[in-house]
């Protein structure tokens, strides 16, 4: 796709989404939001990327392959369980170092073994829903005009 | 010109040697008190609720195998370190042999069956691994597979066995179980029986699993002499030790063991005088030992057992000794076709010294102590609870072709005219040769002296008798029926050697048509094979349509099954909901009717986005904003991958196809329906919706419960969830790259 209205607005468009993406991630614990909703609203992010500019761009915009994302993100997730083993026992309990509860209120900074786990979502998403999108395109393209080594 | 300089492996070779040494001798510091029938124990809690622990217990049968594996390994890895010295693969041999090592001792030290069990397997997989070492060549993978195979299937069939056991007796410990006296009483008994004999028979290569044992020489001559003299192909005679007080002492019993153990022997014993390797030579005499030691278990008797606890020690002692003195030849001599040696005696005399004094005790000669062990075998046998008469031919055959054998190897590479492949044929370093002459002088030793010996199999006699008595061991008992048998052995033997020439060349003639369970293995694996072939030619046609009909018609069947089985009361549906709902139940029914009757495929994608977000505006009035939002993101990315596999999409089927796809929709789409209205029904527990609600916020410093629930209360699933997706996505890139190899 070659449309000049596309990636002029993309460019555009890409740090609201972010921002909006890891707005969502933060906040999810209290309003509505989380690691699923902000992954898949990155995903969708990257999937406008390689609309407007191509598959080549897309890998090149995510640094990392997309798998290894999600590589990250499950490992992630499960170091946020083995955090909650090692601080109070068990896997997958939540630690809070920052925050505290209060007389029934939570005060401090709400970043914890939680948010890592969340962020592991949030990554998952985004490196399953990238792959396999990019994969999709390629599979369409014949071997000699594949854009990547 | 560049000479590279040939490897060297370091001292750290010795090391695994070392430490077995040092295991041996803490071993031997408990032999005064095994003997006098004590037990040390050592536990460790490992699944509690299911009263399965990792239990080890040292008595004196463990005690004796304990000492069989850490003694003869010590020898073996001393000599692997020299026979490998200039392989680069001696630090992959030594690791596997001693985590084989390990597992072995695990499997005679375990006091739970679980446990034991968990040792078996690892035997079995290091095991393949060392048969498989020369992994570059095809027949050693063939074989080392066929090992796996066939002790990884008995290894199956004792599980059974011991899950069987361990709920018959209401524990898994070994100890325990060997107190409660219900076995053979229980219906179960000849189920626990066939499935733990099956394990043992395959490990220990009886009859007819016996084959795997000569394939599995494929594995370098140390690995041999140590996995298939005393340690590997014995953990089925401990195991059928272990369980007598549990499972024996009945008729068919003794009657499998004793049928079982002659057959192996005697087959055994012919097929080994057909070889000209001598190793395979071995290998069959091997098969031949393992069933004498099977018929005396099946014996009962006080001489029996106590004859093949000996004979457990003779056998690895004078088996191992002569695996590496075979070894000794192949180093020095270049080869181990018996017919391509000869008149070495003066060249390689410490080969000679070794294999002559282990061939001797193998043969049953005094003052060895193969001879106090075949002693005890015949007096057993003669003492036989079933039939004497048919346990006494096969016992006195066997022997005599052992004798026979024995004569062969101690003879046919040492005397006559002088041949060999290398041109100045001489013994390796005393690194080599020391541990075999160990073990061929210690045959002897036992047999001049084994009165403390004596006391160590007394007592392991008692145990695997659950009764007093024990046999003496010594030298002279004097003129009786045993003696005379053993002096049939010796003559029939010589006949036997005398008659070698023409025993082989029938062999070989005949070979062709004895039935053989090896081919039964191959006609059994290629079954498998193709089988598995026309499986998935017939269920993997790689068309799209025809998965998700399978798909969607095993889903329609088990949902409606379900409502069948299990549906109590169906919720009504209240007629009075609001305007507003109405007309996104109208909105859902026209986008329905339009992807079933547009002729447009874009049409149809857009119908079913309008689908999607009606269903979005449904989670928003019952206030699930977050599944609302969930919906709403994979809406627009469903229409991204649509549009980008839209060229790609199948064709919708026609005529009967097609009418076939709207019966399964509408069979599905109903079943899930009524199921929901089911579920609804039965009444919902709201305990735990209001706990989550009065939870969220106090414990887990959330406002938003589903949220909550996803990392923090239910985060174990979340994990679950996460790792599918991420294994969906490979399986989807792999289908997708592999479409591409395909179009190449």
């Amino acid at each position: 796709m070659n449309s000049i209205i596309l990636r002029t607005g993309t460019r555009a468009l890409i740090p609201v989404f972010l921002f909006v993406a890891l707005m969502t991630l933060w906040r999810g614990h209290n309003d509505p939001g989380g690691g699923f909703i902000g992954g898949l609203l990155a995903a969708i992010c990257v999937a406008l990327i390689e609309k407007a500019f191509g598959v080549a761009q897309a890998r090149r915009w995510l640094i990392l392959p997309p798998m290894m994302i999600a590589g990250i993100g499950l490992s992630c997730a499960i170091l946020s369980g083995l955090w909650g083993a090692l601080a109070n026992g068990w896997f997958l309990s939540s630690v809070w170092p920052l925050y505290a509860n209060v007389d029934g209120k939570w005060e401090g900074l709400a970043a914890g073994s939680i948010l890592l786990f969340d962020s592991g979502v949030f990554l998952v998403v985004v490196g399953v829903v990238s792959a396999i999108l990019f994969a999709l395109e390629e599979a369409g393209v014949p071997e000699s005009r594949k854009d990547e080594p | 010109m560049q000479q590279t300089v040939p490897y060297e492996a370091g001292p750290w070779r010795f090391l695994p040697s070392a430490v077995m040494a040092a295991a041996f001798a803490w071993f031997a510091t408990f032999l005064p008190s095994a003997s006098a029938g004590q037990t040390a124990e050592l536990v460790f809690p490992w699944v509690p609720t299911l009263g399965i622990d990792i239990a080890f217990r040292l008595d004196a049968l463990s005690l004796l195998f304990s000492l069989l594996i850490t003694g003869v390994g010590a020898i073996c890895f001393l000599y692997s370190a020299e026979y490998f010295h200039n392989d680069r693969r001696l630090k992959r041999l030594l690791t596997l042999m001693v985590l084989f090592a390990m597992s072995m001792l695990g499997v005679v030290l375990a006091d739970d069956a679980v446990t034991l069990f968990v040792a078996w397997e690892c035997t079995t997989i290091t095991s393949f691994l060392l048969v498989g070492f020369d992994h570059h060549k095809a027949d050693a993978r063939y074989k080392a597979q066929q090992a796996l195979l066939v002790t990884g299937m008995g290894g199956l069939a004792l599980m059974a066995g011991l899950i069987i056991m361990g709920t018959v007796a209401g524990t898994f410990r070994l100890s325990e179980m060997a107190d409660f006296a219900g076995f053979t009483s229980d219906p179960l008994y000849p189920a626990m029986l066939i499935l733990v004999l099956i394990g043992c028979f395959t490990k220990s290569a009886q009859f007819p699993f016996h084959f795997w044992l000569p394939g599995a020489m494929a594995a370098p001559t140390p690995v041999s002499a140590y996995l298939h003299s005393a340690t590997m192909v014995k953990a089925g005679v401990y195991l059928v030790a272990r369980m007598t007080p549990m499972l024996g002492g009945t008729e068919v019993w003794s009657w499998t063991l004793s049928l079982v153990g002659a057959t192996t022997m005697v087959v055994a014993s012919f097929w080994a005088l057909r070889q000209s390797d001598l190793k395979l030579m071995l290998a069959w005499t091997t098969l031949m030992g393992l069933g004498a030691l099977m018929l005396g278990l099946g014996g009962g008797g006080y001489y029996a057992i106590g004859g093949a606890m000996t004979f457990i020690v003779v056998h690895a002692f004078y088996k191992a000794a002569l695996f590496l003195g075979v070894g000794l030849l192949d180093k020095g001599a270049g080869t181990r076709e018996v017919g391509e040696l000869g008149g070495l005696r003066g060249a390689m005399p410490m080969s000679f010294i070794i294999i002559a004094l282990a061939a001797a005790s193998m043969a049953g000669l005094p003052p060895f102590v193969g001879f106090i062990g075949k002693e005890l075998i015949y007096e057993g046998a003669l003492h036989a609870t079933t039939e004497e008469i048919f346990v006494l031919t096969m016992a006195v055959t066997a022997n005599a072709l052992m004798v026979a054998v024995a004569l062969v190897l101690a003879i046919r590479p040492f005397f006559g005219t002088f041949r060999a492949p290398h041109a100045a044929p001489a013994d390796p370093s005393i690194l080599m040769w020391g541990g075999p002459a160990l073990l061929a002088l210690g045959g002897l030793g036992l047999g001049l002296v084994p009165g403390p010996f004596g006391a160590l199999i007394g007592q392991i006699t008692e145990i695997v008798r659950a009764a007093p008595g024990a046999p003496e061991l010594k030298l002279w008992h004097g003129v009786n029926g045993a003696l005379m048998l053993s002096l049939l052995t010796f003559a029939l033997g010589g006949v036997f050697f005398w008659g070698v020439p023409q025993l082989r060349a029938a062999l070989i003639r005949e070979e062709d048509r004895v039935p053989d369970s090896a081919a039964v293995y191959d006609i059994l694996l290629n079954a498998m094979r193709d089988t598995a072939a026309w499986v998935a030619r017939t269920t993997q046609n790689g068309r799209m349509m025809s998965y998700l009909r399978v798909t969607f018609t095993t889903l329609a069947l088990m949902v409606w099954g379900a409502i069948f089985v299990g549906a109590g009361a169906v919720a009504q549906i209240d007629p009075d909901i609001p305007l507003f709902h109405w007309g996104l139940v109208i909105a859902i029914a026209a986008s329905l009717s339009t992807i079933i009757f547009t002729g447009s495929r874009l049409v149809a994608i857009t119908a079913l986005g309008g689908i999607g977000l009606a269903i979005a505006v449904i989670y928003v009035l019952y206030s699930a904003i977050d599944v609302a939002m969930t919906q709403l993101l994979t809406e627009t990315l469903i229409v991204v991958f649509v549009a980008v596999a839209f060229t790609k999409l199948p064709r919708a089927g026609t005529g009967a196809l097609r009418i076939g796809d709207a019966i399964i929709a509408a069979i599905l789409g109903l079943g899930v329906t009524f199921a929901l209205l089911a579920v609804l029904g039965s009444g919902l527990e709201q305990d735990v919706s209001a706990f989550y609600l009065e939870a969220a916020y106090p414990q887990a410093a959330g406002r938003n419960i589903v949220n909550v629930i996803l990392v923090d209360f239910r985060a174990l699933d979340t994990l679950g969830e996460v790792a599918v997706v991420l294994i969906a996505g490979i399986a989807a890139l792999a289908a997708l790259r592999a479409g591409r190899e395909v179009k190449k």
